[in-house]
């Protein structure tokens, strides 16, 4: 029986993996290739690398940190943040990405989408969405880190994604990211009932219990965190254990 | 020495990497000189099963690498063309193992592209020597092959039912999972690879 799936992800600025503290700024926690071949060890499924350097020397030194994990890391690894065209793509490829994802450009040139799918496979194609609940109880698409508003809506952007060739879904509740006090949990199921390509939870771990749950009632493929594997919180050892104990199918 | 046949389907690297991992000497080629005096061929091969077909027969290696006689693995894509046939892009391939590729069965709940790790079972393969019975291996495609009798030597369940994990014919071997990305069990189905 396929497995789900349990990705650390890691954001990456200047070839170093960085996660926020409070409104203090970024702190470099680890070098990206170590931080992922120790996951790796740990157990993890996948990893996700996002770029969030602003600078075009920033983009230079993240190509080759992709090569570098790509010689070391022998699990999928997936990278994204800044890729917003064809080229970009093929870069990521020719360095040893097995996946990209695409979140702003595909919301502003969807066609991008159907381009890198048709030429390299649904299978290399994630699309990024991330998403908040208005007043109205309705997901609205944000794009550029959550900063820009779009007209589009979450569950009608995700049907797109998969018509359009996207071979996978990340979809990031930015309404529960960061807030360590569960996942979108029902916003998950309503995917799951539709979609038929395999989606990715993210944003909002921060018990084993959540992650448990966004498998089971948000019938989600796969859950993603940062922080609570980066600090410890959760190690993933434990927590692949517990899920398995549950009766959830985990490689163990 | 181990020839990678680049027949332009698709990204080599990760295959590259892991026997750079492994230590091994290779040579990624098109070359059917080179191919035919490897010690192992590795076909790796990722995308569209027909294209993929039009590609090899291109390269004019498809009689080449019929004859070969020293280990040959075929890898996902790599493993479907030595099928019989495909049923995506409805073309006839090298004909070394009698399995078809078929497009998986859809069923409510039931995710395609199969994308992820699941278990090899019923293992019977010198390929498999110190792997146990139900690894967990990682997968990514749409059509699978069917059982061969006597030539399959790995099973997987996914939708409506088996399918082949692995195939094995002679000299040649063939994976529908990828061992390069397989973390610790794949480095060892491709060092044992190695040693055949």
């Amino acid at each position: 029986m396929l497995a789900k799936r349990i990705i650390p992800c890691l954001d990456v600025k200047n070839g170093q993996v960085v996660k926020g503290i409070n409104f203090l700024g970024l702190k470099e926690i680890g070098d990206p290739v170590e931080m992922g071949a120790e996951y790796s060890a740990q157990g993890a499924d996948e990893l996700v690398y996002l770029d969030i350097s602003a600078s075009s020397e920033g983009r230079k030194t993240f190509t080759d940190l992709v090569r570098r994990i790509s010689e070391r890391i022998d699990i999928p690894f997936t990278v994204g943040g800044g890729i917003s065209s064809f080229e970009d793509g093929a870069r990521l490829l020719d360095a040893g990405a097995d996946k990209i994802t695409i979140n702003s450009a595909a919301v502003q040139h969807p066609e991008l989408i159907g381009q890198i799918a048709s030429h390299y496979g649904s299978q290399f194609v994630v699309v990024a969405i991330d998403a908040r609940q208005t007043p109205d109880g309705k997901w609205q698409v944000m794009t550029h880190g959550g900063h820009r508003e779009t007209d589009r809506e979450l569950f009608s952007w995700a049907a797109e994604v998969q018509d359009r060739g996207a071979g996978e879904i990340l979809f990031t509740s930015m309404d529960h990211d960061g807030t360590k006090n569960g996942y979108a949990c029902q916003a998950y199921s309503e995917m799951a009932s539709y979609l038929t390509v395999p989606v990715i939870a993210s944003g909002g771990a921060g018990t084993v219990a959540h992650i448990e749950e966004v498998l089971r009632e948000g019938k989600a493929d796969a859950a993603l965190a940062a922080s609570i594997f980066h600090y410890g919180e959760i190690r993933i050892p434990e927590l692949k254990r517990k899920l398995r104990e549950d009766g959830i199918n985990v490689r163990i | 020495m181990i020839a990678i046949v680049d027949y332009k389907a698709g990204n080599l690297r990760s295959v590259e990497n892991a026997l750079q991992r492994l230590g091994a000497a290779y040579q990624v080629t098109s070359d059917p000189e080179v191919i035919t005096g490897a010690s192992h061929v590795i076909m790796p091969g990722v995308g569209e099963a027909s294209s993929a077909m039009e590609n090899l027969q291109a390269t004019g290696l498809v009689p080449v690498i019929k004859s070969l006689r020293q280990p040959v693995l075929g890898i996902c894509i790599g493993l479907q063309l030595m099928c019989s046939y495909s049923e995506e892009g409805s073309v006839p391939c090298l004909g070394i193992f009698d399995a078809a590729v078929r497009r998986f069965g859809s069923a409510p709940g039931v995710k395609i592209p199969h994308m992820g790790w699941n278990t090899i079972e019923g293992l019977e393969s010198p390929l498999f020597r110190n792997v146990p019975e139900g690894s967990f291996v990682y997968y990514v495609h749409s059509y699978r092959p069917d059982i061969a009798q006597g030539q399959t030597i790995a099973r997987t369940s996914y939708s409506e039912g088996v399918f082949s994990a692995a195939l094995h014919r002679d000299n040649f071997f063939g994976t529908q999972f990828h061992p390069e990305k397989s973390g610790e069990v794949g480095a060892r189905i491709i060092s044992n690879f190695i040693f055949l």
